[in-house]
């Protein structure tokens, strides 16, 4: 972008954004919106804080364990629906229902099933997660080129090679996609989970600072999750853009 | 077609000669796809350390037939054998080109080339160095790094020819490799290919839809007809190919053969 003949670099738009967010906190006409720099103080303070060290490591925990699951099991979902029929037509409407259904309305069902600790978030997590990375990996394995499967089938490759060597490498870059999507609604459903549930974790702390309208540390923990998905959101789309010379020219 | 097409200075078969010795014989090979009926009765031979096209309208499944040569694909009834073998799916014996690559666009040249030799579990440096002989062989030489987006579409025939090379098939299956390959391009491939059949001494079974393409590289030529596909005429164009490739797309008798192909073809063209 350019402005006035000058090249303006690509954060400027963020700076922008900062510097109203600071006029209009010290303004203060709504004191939901404290001065940006004094929630930047409360975040320093408070990541050094026992209590929100605790909370984040509860919280990439769930995290964690949720995304594995849905990356496994969504790929290797996604995977039989993209080559088998059958599988294709058992599944398409449920993943096809959950990957737009409104599912905070089920947290509480599966408060029921799994109870008030952790199990619930990272079922959660699981839930908010894998039905786009089914998704993504079923329309990537459907678009591996007929001959590259038929290449391998002629020069002897054994199913196990097949698909290691060939169909999930062509995939790839849709299973990266469907992956990089998922991070984000899982972020979403380590939140919701927690603070739905089980109040525990992060979920706890957003509960605790916003009941006591404590604004600056409700914001500081709000930048850090938002800043949080967004770079592992950025690290996946870095993977995507190294594979996608070759998407480009299957 | 009726075999009262003429007959100019070619021998024209109205059946496959039984062959002595046969690389792959075809038996009596019918293909229906739910209705539709693809191929119906081929029996052919295909001469060892020939070149045999299968030439045709599109339609006339030789594309299917070169598929359950391959391996690739059942027939609803009939038989091939290769070197005397039941054919019951792709085998080491046979290597395919395909009309689009397929290549692996992540690997570079050499993995691709090498690839065949790696799915039979054979070492790296072993499987390096066969694969580079064949890249040379192909003039790639020098590109064994690059991948398959940095060539061009004949650049990337020649790794799918080096890759069915590399693994020392006695048939080689190629489904109209040139017809993704620029005119320029095509006509310098062709004359490799002729060289490579001369050096490599294997059998070729080539489909093709190019008459022209068709006369300039087989030893021998099938006619399919139009679906269901049927063995309509089988020409044996007599070309000296120890000629300049210039000459030889002189030569009358390349010509006549191109036409004799092209008046029996021709009706089948809407």
């Amino acid at each position: 972008m350019t402005l006035f003949g000058y090249r303006v670099p690509m954060m400027a738009s963020l700076l922008v954004w900062c510097a109203i967010w600071e006029l209009v906190g010290h303004a203060g006409f709504l004191f939901l919106i404290p001065p940006l720099s004094s929630v930047l103080v409360a975040g320093v303070a408070m990541v050094q804080t026992g209590t929100w060290q605790s909370a984040a490591l509860i919280t990439l925990h769930s995290f964690v364990i949720g995304m594995a699951l849905a990356i496994v099991v969504g790929v290797v979902l996604g995977v039989l629906m993209g080559r088998f029929k059958a599988v294709d037509e058992l599944f398409s409407i449920w993943v096809n229902i959950f990957v737009s259904a409104p599912l905070s309305a089920l947290v509480p069902v599966l408060m029921i099933l799994f109870g008030m600790g952790e199990t619930t978030v990272i079922v959660t997590v699981f839930l908010f997660a894998v039905w786009i990375i089914v998704l993504d990996t079923r329309a990537g394995i459907q678009h591996v080129p007929k001959s590259l499967i038929e290449m391998g089938r002629s020069y002897g490759a054994s199913t196990f090679a097949l698909y290691g060597k060939i169909v999930l490498l062509a995939a790839l870059p849709e299973i990266l996609a469907g992956i990089r999507l998922g991070l984000v609604r899982g972020v979403k459903g380590v939140v919701i989970g927690q603070l739905l549930v089980s109040i525990i974790g992060y979920g706890e702390l957003f509960e605790l600072y916003s009941r006591s309208f404590d604004m600056e540390n409700f914001w500081a923990l709000t930048i850090i999750l938002f800043a949080a998905a967004m770079l592992m959101s950025a690290a996946v789309e870095h993977i995507e853009k190294k594979v996608e010379y070759y998407a480009g020219v299957r | 077609m009726t075999n009262s097409a003429a007959v100019i200075h070619s021998n024209v078969h109205p059946m496959p000669q039984a062959a002595s010795d046969a690389a792959v014989e075809v038996r009596g090979i019918c293909k229906k796809y739910n209705d539709v009926e693809a191929l119906r009765m081929i029996d052919l031979d295909f001469p060892r350390g020939k070149l045999t096209t299968l030439l045709g309208p599109s339609g006339c499944g030789k594309t299917t037939l070169l598929k359950i040569i391959a391996g690739l694909i059942e027939p609803t009834s009939g038989e091939v054998r290769v070197n005397g073998r039941p054919v019951t799916g792709p085998g080491p014996e046979r290597a395919f080109v395909f009309q689009d690559f397929a290549l692996m666009p992540w690997a570079t040249v050499m993995r691709n080339v090498a690839f065949g030799l790696e799915l039979r579990g054979m070492g790296k440096a072993e499987r390096q160095s066969i694969a580079r002989k064949y890249i040379a062989e192909v003039g790639l030489a020098g590109f064994e790094d690059k991948y398959p987006h940095e060539l061009s579409g004949g650049m990337r025939q020649r790794v799918g020819l080096a890759r069915a090379f590399a693994v020392n098939a006695d048939v080689l299956l190629l489904d109209e490799p040139f017809s993704a390959v620029d005119e320029q391009n095509r006509r310098k491939f062709q004359e490799d290919l002729l060289r490579l059949v001369e050096k490599e001494r294997k059998t070729f079974i080539f489909v093709t839809h190019s008459i022209e393409e068709a006369v300039y590289v087989s030893d021998r030529i099938v006619l399919l007809s139009r679906r269901p596909g049927r063995v309509s005429q089988i020409i044996e164009p007599k070309i000296d190919r120890t000629a300049s490739p210039d000459a030889i797309r002189r030569d009358q008798g390349y010509l006549d053969t191109v036409e004799e192909i092209w008046q029996g073809l021709k009706h089948y063209v809407d």
